[in-house]
């Protein structure tokens, strides 16, 4: 178990057998209580496919039925039940050439990490720009290695906007994700191949829609609404 | 639809259970409204068990109950599905 953020905190799991993943595929997790009663959540993957143990970073929903165990309740050594990698729509294809843009709105940028994970560990040089999209500086998830990521010369880019309040000299963005700054952030038209949006459902929309706006094909941008998901 | 609305790709593990097949990426095409979306694209309600909606129509797409023996499939609001052979 580490701890990410107040709220959030990463879940590494041994796997019996685990045959490996693609970026932004999701595991469920299923909990059964005493009573036989059962609840499952879909959580997406933060590690890359090579790493030693599966990643599973979640963010604590107080009135959630599952992600409130994973996150104060689970001890290291304990099972869990979990069924995966599952998906195939919001992976990321490491094969097609041409820029990438990732865009993350809160805790939506978990398979976006695995997806920069995924990217750095193969050694691609693949343009890559993430538009991370947090409330507070101390909300940004995986803070520290997203800085490492980027000052490697490489092709990986962040970009911050922070929405609620910034640290004192805050030189990144400070509103809500729109098409005004997706027009900055954003590669070219002609230059986009993927771009992967992951966020709570409004922020997914909004940022889709202004994409398309901008005259980028819609093939090429997949979804994921994700954070918060009544987990 | 709010922000605690999810879409297609968190049944991923149900659909692939049901179909023996990963369903994200499969193409539906909508009987209502003729859009077509990636099923990992479309709208998800959940309850006694899954309704992908349509996200342009809000039509239903595809209902999956199960109950631990036994599934019911309801597919009455796609016109087709196309995967990857």
């Amino acid at each position: 178990m580490r701890p990410e953020t107040e709220r959030v905190k990463t879940v590494l799991l041994d796997v019996d057998g685990w045959q490996g993943h693609r970026a932004g595929q999701h595991v469920d997790v299923r909990l059964t209580a005493e009573d036989g009663y059962q609840a499952q959540r879909s959580y997406s993957i933060a590690s890359a496919a090579e790493d030693a143990r599966l990643e599973l970073t979640v963010e604590r929903l107080d009135d959630g039925e599952v992600s409130p165990y994973l996150t104060d309740e689970l001890r290291a050594g304990d099972a869990i039940e979990i069924r995966g990698p599952v998906g195939g729509y919001f992976v990321w294809d490491p094969t097609v050439e041409g820029s990438v843009l990732l865009v993350g709105g809160g805790s939506g940028i978990v398979p976006l990490m695995a997806m920069a994970r995924e990217r750095a560990s193969d050694g691609s040089r693949v343009p890559t720009r993430l538009l991370y999209s947090a409330r507070t500086w101390e909300d940004v998830i995986f803070r520290d290695e997203l800085e490492q990521l980027a000052a490697a010369p490489d092709g990986f880019e962040v970009v911050y906007t922070l929405t609620r309040s910034q640290p004192p000299g805050w030189d990144g963005y400070s509103r809500r994700v729109d098409r005004d700054l997706l027009a900055e952030v954003a590669p070219p038209t002609d230059e986009l191949a993927q771009a992967f949006v992951c966020g709570p459902t409004p922020f997914v929309e909004a940022v889709a829609e202004a994409l398309v706006g901008l005259g980028h094909e819609p093939q090429r941008i997949k979804t994921e609404r994700f954070g918060p998901t009544g987990g | 639809m709010d922000a605690l609305t999810l879409d297609g790709n968190a049944a991923a593990g149900v659909l692939q259970e049901v179909f023996a097949a990963e369903m994200t990426a499969a193409a539906g095409t909508c009987d209502g409204c003729g859009a077509v979306e990636a099923l990992g694209a479309v709208r998800l309600y959940t309850g006694a068990g899954i309704v992908l909606r349509c996200p342009h129509c809000e039509d239903v797409l595809l209902k999956v109950v199960t109950d631990g023996g036994r599934i019911w499939i309801d597919l009455r609001g796609l016109r087709t599905l196309e995967l990857s052979a």
